[in-house]
Formats: C-alpha cells, sequence, structure tokens
C-alpha cells in the first residue's frame, strides 16, 4: 500500500478569517512614532498613569489621555512564559520566552519576546532593553523591535510595579 | 483628534490550520466519495442518514452499517446566492441547498449551479456533479445539477 493509498482519518479543516484593521485615532499616533524609532505613551490628566501602548483614554478616569510621553526603550520584566512547545507556522525555534514589558515610566505592560537570555537565570524584575531592527526595516508596528535583551542593571523591586495611588 | 482619512489601516488575515480528525464512520463517507460514492448510516429501525451520522439522535444507538444512497435526490429548501463573495466556491449565481437523496431519511447541506433560480423549488430532482480530483472531501461532489 502506497503512502497515497492509506486511508486518511482526518480532514484538512482550515479556517481563514479576513479582516480589514483600522487603527483609532491613538494607535495611530502611537504606530506613526514607532515607524521613527520613537516610544511615545499616553498619560492620564487625572490620574498620570502612562499608558503604552495607548488606547485613547484612562479606563479608571474615563476620560482621554491626550499627554504626550516620551520613553525610553528600557524596563523591566512584569511576568513571562517560557514556550517549550512549538505552535505551527511560528518560526521561532522552542525555548523561547514570551514576556509582559513594563517600560520605565509606563503604568501598564505590552507582550513581547525576550531573547539572549539564559532561560535558567530570567525572573520578574530583570532589567531589559529593546533590541531594534535596521532602521530601513521600521513600519507602522512593534515588531521593529526584534526582542528585549537582559542588561546589566540592578532589578527592579516588585513592589514598585503594583499600582501606586497617586 | 487625526481626521479619520489619516488613521492607519491595514488588511489583516486570521487562519487556522486545523486537521479534523474523521473517526470509523466519517472516514468510510469520506473514502467513499474519492470513489464518486455517497454512504449513508442505517439504524436498526431502518432510517438512513446522509451525510452519515455517528449516533442516531434519536435512540442513541451507535451506528456503523452503511448503505449506498443518491446521487440523485429532491430539493427540501434552496437559498440562492446571487452575488457570490470571495469565500464561496462556485463565482456564479448558485444555491444552498438541502438536499434528500435517494435511500436517505435526512438531508445533506451542499451547492446547486449550473441552472437558474426560476428553475429551483422545493421538490425539484438534482443530482452529484462530481469533482475532476479525488480528495475525500464532501467538496469532492462539487454541486448537484438539475436531474436530465
Amino acid at each position: 500500500m502506497s503512502a497515497e493509498d492509506t486511508p486518511k482519518d482526518y480532514s484538512e479543516s482550515p479556517i481563514n478569517l479576513e479582516y480589514f484593521y483600522t487603527a483609532g485615532s491613538a494607535t495611530t499616533r502611537f504606530l506613526n512614532q514607532v515607524k521613527e524609532g520613537n516610544i511615545v505613551g499616553q498619560g492620564c490628566p487625572k490620574c498620570k498613569a502612562v499608558y503604552v501602548p495607548p488606547r485613547g483614554s484612562c479606563p479608571r478616569c474615563g476620560v482621554a489621555t491626550d499627554i504626550e510621553v516620551p520613553l525610553i526603550d528600557k524596563g523591566c520584566i512584569e511576568s513571562f512564559t517560557v514556550v517549550h512547545i512549538p505552535i505551527p507556522g511560528n518560526p521561532i525555534v522552542p525555548p523561547y520566552v514570551c514576556a509582559m514589558i513594563r517600560l520605565d515610566g509606563a503604568n501598564i505592560s505590552f507582550l513581547h519576546l525576550i531573547q539572549d537570555v539564559d532561560i535558567e537565570n530570567i525572573r520578574i524584575g530583570m532589567r531589559i532593553q529593546a533590541v531594534w531592527k535596521p532602521k530601513e526595516e521600521w513600519t507602522h508596528s512593534l515588531e521593529n523591535i526584534k526582542w528585549f535583551a537582559p542588561i546589566d542593571e540592578p532589578d527592579v523591586d516588585v513592589a514598585t510595579l503594583r499600582f501606586q495611588e497617586s | 483628534m487625526s481626521d479619520s482619512k489619516d488613521l492607519l489601516r491595514a488588511p489583516f488575515e486570521l487562519a487556522y490550520n486545523y486537521k479534523r480528525s474523521n473517526g470509523p464512520v466519517m472516514s468510510k463517507f469520506f473514502d467513499a466519495l474519492g470513489e464518486q460514492t455517497i454512504l449513508g448510516t442505517k439504524t436498526s429501525a431502518g432510517k438512513v442518514f446522509s451525510p452519515a451520522a455517528e449516533f442516531d439522535p434519536e435512540t442513541h444507538e451507535s451506528l456503523k452499517d452503511m448503505v449506498e444512497v443518491g446521487p440523485g435526490g429532491s430539493i427540501e429548501s434552496f437559498s440562492w446566492i446571487e452575488a457570490p463573495q470571495s469565500h464561496h466556491l462556485i463565482k456564479k449565481p448558485f444555491a444552498f441547498a438541502l438536499i434528500k437523496l435517494d435511500g436517505a431519511d435526512s438531508s445533506m447541506l451542499h451547492m446547486i449551479a449550473d441552472c437558474n433560480e426560476v428553475d429551483l423549488s422545493i421538490g425539484t430532482r438534482v443530482t452529484a456533479a462530481w469533482s475532476d480530483t479525488s480528495e475525500k472531501r464532501i467538496t469532492d461532489i462539487k454541486f448537484f445539477t438539475l436531474e436530465k
């Protein structure tokens, strides 16, 4: 029996969903800066919380975050997952690390990749910095940052990551 | 506030490449489609389901007996698609229809093409038109056409 004659016990059932994504004004402002290699959060005029990536309003105060807050590309790991299981179509070879990144001066975190790290040694509060793609590859995407990598700075005190009432 | 024409827009595609395990009953159903044969499953009371059912929904009896049905049948209901969209397999006007195949007591959802809307009514006779390639899937029946 050749491979082609072998009864197949499964069916291919691909599902494709095609969207047309429209970024809102807050995301458009943010991504236009990302294209230039800048990370610009947005601040709440009432509670002073800084959101990156910004969504245009403060969920606590219900007001527009119309203050632009330039940030640096350094921060710390707020939480992380070591991924051991390969995901079909994902070119990254396991094990690799996904982490919530808290940039210095920001009050929320976003998901990105951590590389150039000893997986045994990764921890919450570890200092990291963005590793950017070459400038000519920059687009309107946080993928302009290839990943974040550890830097030689003392860990952040985890208590400072908790939300501070101001 | 930016003018809406200044907002960033981009196409976005989300795709899941699922494989679905067919199981012993549906495997026979799909293998038969690859041989241009339509099977159904028969209950101990003699009722026939096509597409094959793995269980009788009324008695919960496990179904294994396969019988051949079709390829002709009659329309139980239909919906005419005047302007097919990109995700439709047929690019000219066609119908989605529930077709009760000869020898079956249940109906199969499939397409009817190569006809006009006025040709179709409940009870109209149709027959399977087979695809040129056998992939052991429901689309091995390309669509149904009016019975000559």
